[in-house]
């Protein structure tokens, strides 16, 4: 499952990253790595982007940029 | 210690409060400028401590060190080439762990790094223990804890700074472990240093770690400074995919895991946490203003409250401020040389020109003033990635960015905006493609020039439906921008570096009165100099255009004519008006006509019954029949001269417009509204509409001005409107909405295309900022005329017509697809 799936208030640990290059270097530069916890706090008014927490930390995705991010709900 | 210049580099993750730290440090010695090829703000400034200099660089705020952001090159580029004495890794204490992941980074770069832990009180707030002493020990380097919003500690961190930078041995700061990739680092290691010379000026073991991890910077500096390049890059990426068979993990993943592990490991033994690590304050606000309907309602407040407070009272403040520019005005016209009654010297027009344009411009700072101001309560807030958040989505399919927001609303998405501090506020969006498509954009928007321009058109040519028109006007801008943008984004700006959107949500913070001055201080100051310098000398060329060839001798001496009849014809009316037609002869009859105006201007700006007393104390000081004249009261005689001196003033003002409008006609501005009415025609644009336009880019509002010196006056007190419609007999609606098309679509005014060099970074975009609208307004306007025309459309129906266009063609390209390569 990845994150874009993730429903709003739903939490999940992150697995792996499929994203390369930019986008796999900015995630995890943005604290969003393998092993970490999150849960996903809201979408935005449009649906896209959404806003997940990490470890007390808030960042704000595409879904796009979701899509690349495997996780394990729990 | 001996006086030496200490370099210190300031370096932090964005949020941190760093521009805070470097405010309190230099204080005023500051100096924005440029890196060379981004368009970055280098931030320098200055202070002395215990007598030596110490100069202070204000890097980027950045998350991390990797080649994949103009920022984070400029910030590491400068402390791999300049080597600061010292840098200052400034912190929010409140996110210890994140933080932590670019202080490795630094450690690695083998520089002398001071860790300032700033907004002690945050996290103490947050119920946070920092164990300083602990932390030091750990990290291996000295710790300066400070809350610089209030000064706290800045005594401690000059003399840590002081202290480290007069070391004679670097000190090494604890270095990650980078595990089983180790070995492949030594590998590398050992071929850079014994196949290269790097290690003179690269600190190896850094170059080695970023080689692992793909970075391609640092591939490029192998390449200029390898004698085998091809062979050693060739080595590097069999590395990285051993290491990726062996481990089954990315090495730039286990090089980031490893950072964050050691970091992890480092709070855990230095921090001691709360119960619960909320952030209660910001999540409320956060529910509502991210919320799915009251946040876009709050936003619309926001915007609303932004051009409220800027645009209409910023306005009001200009009625005060104005005076001022005036006697600036009044000043110039006293130190040049006096005009004759119809001759004005060429070098009073020229300095009188030159302080019009000055002060068209000058007159904007106040509006500037509480624009930058409230930007900078946006963005210190932190109300900036919320708008962001909202808004992607829309804009994003467009090829703009969630941060084109605010931007858009200041270059006027619906009206009354101005292109300049639109411009100038895309500095903050990340990715280039975006900004630029922003940047190209946002003169297309409407602008609070182009008003008057649309009220004058649908006032003679709409005015049974000028609620339809006005709603037409203002929000097909919007309609155009947005698939102008996407077709840029699919064609001219294709090639540009994108970057993700992931944005951190920062929590909310009170601005500073302090911070928030400041910035707006400083960026009405660089507005100034930079826009009116360049203001300056494009308004000479314009002048130019304008003045020259001028008018022949025969038609000055027709003109000389008239005036000499209506001198004559004024001075058989005062005869034997004693004592006023003795004094008005010759040369002083012009005295009077200075006379007059000086008073005139005066009188408008006095108020109150006190002061108009000693106004005209002042002016019998000067010359008291002359004010009998101006202010005859109930003296016959006197009224008798007042009325025909007006007369005579009539006729001047007359001759002289007509003189202005046949230099206009003669000019070479004249000319080429000429010349270019045969590709204008199929538009509708004659060529008086054509010089309207042309000196339109000067600055917009021109457009008016110059129509209403080329549809000359008749009757006193006849509108423009009455005018323009007399003058132009073949002149339909549909040639109007043509004219409006090609007003939205029109190029950057000279200020706003100043706006897009600094901003774009280059002189070839602001060129084509100026070309492709041109081309696309003509391209518009001629449909709508030519084809408007032959189908026999009114301008309502063509209206109507291409707003619908506008539509679908918008809605088409919103589904078109984006290319993102993110796999």
């Amino acid at each position: 499952m990845t994150l874009d799936q993730l429903k709003p208030g739903s939490e999940g640990r992150i697995k792996s990253l499929s994203a390369r290059d930019k986008l796999g270097q900015r995630l995890i530069d943005m604290g969003v790595y393998p092993g970490l916890r999150l849960r996903v706090i809201r979408n935005a008014p449009l649906e896209d982007p959404m806003e997940v927490e990490l470890d007390g930390y808030f960042v704000s995705l595409r879904h796009d940029e979701a899509r690349f991010v495997e996780v394990e709900p729990a | 210690m001996k006086a030496s210049t200490i370099l210190v580099a300031l370096a932090g993750q964005p949020n941190c409060g760093k521009s805070t730290v470097f405010n309190a440090l230099t204080g005023a010695r500051q100096h924005v400028a440029n890196y060379p090829g981004v368009t970055v703000d280098k931030m320098t400034g200055w202070y002395k401590h215990n007598g030596n200099k110490v100069e202070v660089v204000d890097l980027p705020g950045t998350y991390s060190l990797t080649s994949y952001s103009p920022e984070e090159r400029v910030s590491r580029d400068f402390i791999i080439h300049e080597k600061p004495t010292v840098a200052v890794n400034v912190m929010d204490a409140s996110n210890l762990k994140r933080c932590l992941y670019l202080t490795f980074q630094l450690l690695e770069m083998d520089i002398p790094v001071v860790l300032n832990l700033n907004m002690m009180d945050v996290a103490e707030n947050r119920g946070m223990a920092i164990d300083v002493e602990k932390l030091s020990k750990r990290l291996g380097i000295r710790v300066a804890p400070t809350v610089m919003k209030s000064g706290k500690g800045k005594k401690g961190l000059l003399d840590t700074i002081a202290d480290v930078s007069g070391e004679k041995e670097t000190i090494k700061g604890a270095l990650i472990d980078y595990g089983e990739m180790e070995p492949f680092i030594r590998d590398i290691l050992a071929r850079l240093s014994a196949e290269t010379s790097l290690a003179e000026r690269y600190p190896l073991r850094w170059m080695a770690i970023k080689l692992m991890e793909g970075d391609s910077e640092a591939q490029r500096l192998i390449r200029k400074n390898h004698p085998d390049a091809h062979s050693f890059i060739e080595f590097v990426e069999k590395m990285r995919a051993d290491f990726e068979a062996r481990h089954d993990e990315r090495p730039e993943m286990h090089i980031a895991n490893r950072r964050y592990q050691a970091a992890d490991d480092i709070a855990r033994s230095c921090l001691k946490l709360p119960a619960s690590a909320k952030r209660p304050l910001s999540d409320k606000l956060d529910s509502i203003v991210c919320h799915r309907f009251l946040g876009p309602a709050f936003m619309v407040g926001v915007i609303w409250l932004l051009y409220y407070l800027s645009i209409v009272q910023g306005y009001n403040i200009t009625n005060y401020t104005w005076p001022l520019l005036a006697k600036l005005r009044s000043l110039t016209e006293a130190l040049t040389p006096e005009p004759g009654l119809i001759e004005v010297p060429l070098i009073r027009a020229f300095a009188l020109w030159l302080v019009d344009s000055v002060n068209a411009l000058l007159n904007y700072i106040p509006i500037f003033f509480i624009l930058f101001g409230l930007i900078a309560i946006l963005e210190d807030s932190g109300y900036m990635p919320r708008m962001a958040f909202i808004m992607d989505r829309l804009f994003s399919r467009f090829g703009l960015h969630g941060q084109s927001t605010l931007p858009m609303v200041l270059g006027g998405i619906y009206v009354g905006g101005c292109a300049v501090p639109g411009v100038m506020s895309c500095k903050g969006i990340p990715d280039e493609r975006s900004r630029l498509a922003t940047i190209l954009i946002i003169p297309m928007l409407n602008c609070l020039a182009k008003v008057p321009l649309y009220v004058l058109l649908i006032n003679i040519y709409f005015a049974a439906h000028k609620a339809w028109a006005m709603f037409f006007i203002s929000t097909i801008s919007l309609l155009l921008v947005l698939p102008v943008s996407k077709i840029l984004v699919l064609t001219a700006l294709k090639k540009k570096e994108t970057a993700p959107f992931v944005m951190e949500m920062p929590p909310y913070h009170i601005p500073t009165l302090r911070g928030v001055l400041g910035r707006a201080v400083e960026r009405v100051w660089l507005f100034v100099r930079k826009i009116t310098t360049i203001v300056v000398a494009v308004a000479v060329v314009v002048f130019a255009l304008l003045q020259f060839p001028g008018i022949s001798e025969e038609r000055m001496a027709h003109y000389e004519g008239q005036k000499e009849k209506a001198v004559a014809a004024f001075s058989k009316k005062v005869k034997g008006t004693t004592p006023y037609a003795e004094q008005l002869t010759g040369d002083s009859l012009m005295d009077l006509v200075l006379y007059w105006d000086d008073y005139k201007d005066a009188k408008m700006l006095t108020k109150g019954k006190e002061a108009m007393a000693a106004l005209n104390a002042q002016y019998e000081k000067k010359n008291p029949v002359f004010l009998k004249i101006v202010q005859p009261g109930k003296d016959k005689v006197a009224k008798k001269v007042n009325r025909a001196f007006k007369e005579l003033f009539k006729a001047r003002m007359g001759i002289l417009r007509e003189m202005r409008k046949e230099r206009i006609d003669n000019s070479f501005l004249g000319r080429l509204g000429k010349w270019l009415e045969p590709a204008t025609r199929w538009a509708g644009f004659n060529w008086r509409v054509n010089v309207a336009l042309l000196s339109a880019f000067a600055a917009k509002e021109s457009s008016v001005a110059t129509l209403g010196a080329l549809y000359e006056q008749e009757e006193e007190g006849e509108a423009l409107e009455q005018r323009m419609a007399r003058g132009e007999v073949g002149f339909t609606p549909l040639h109007a909405l043509a004219l409006m098309v090609f007003m939205v679509l029109y190029p950057p005014c000279l200020a706003a295309s100043i706006a897009v060099k600094l901003q774009a970074g280059s002189v070839k975009w602001m060129i084509f900022s100026m070309t492709y609208p041109m081309v696309l307004g003509l391209a518009f306007s001629t449909l709508v005329f030519s084809l408007g025309s032959a189908l026999g459309l009114s301008g309502l129906q063509a209206m109507f017509a291409f707003y619908g266009l506008a539509l679908a063609f918008t809605v088409v390209l919103g589904l078109v697809g984006n290319t993102a390569e993110y796999a």
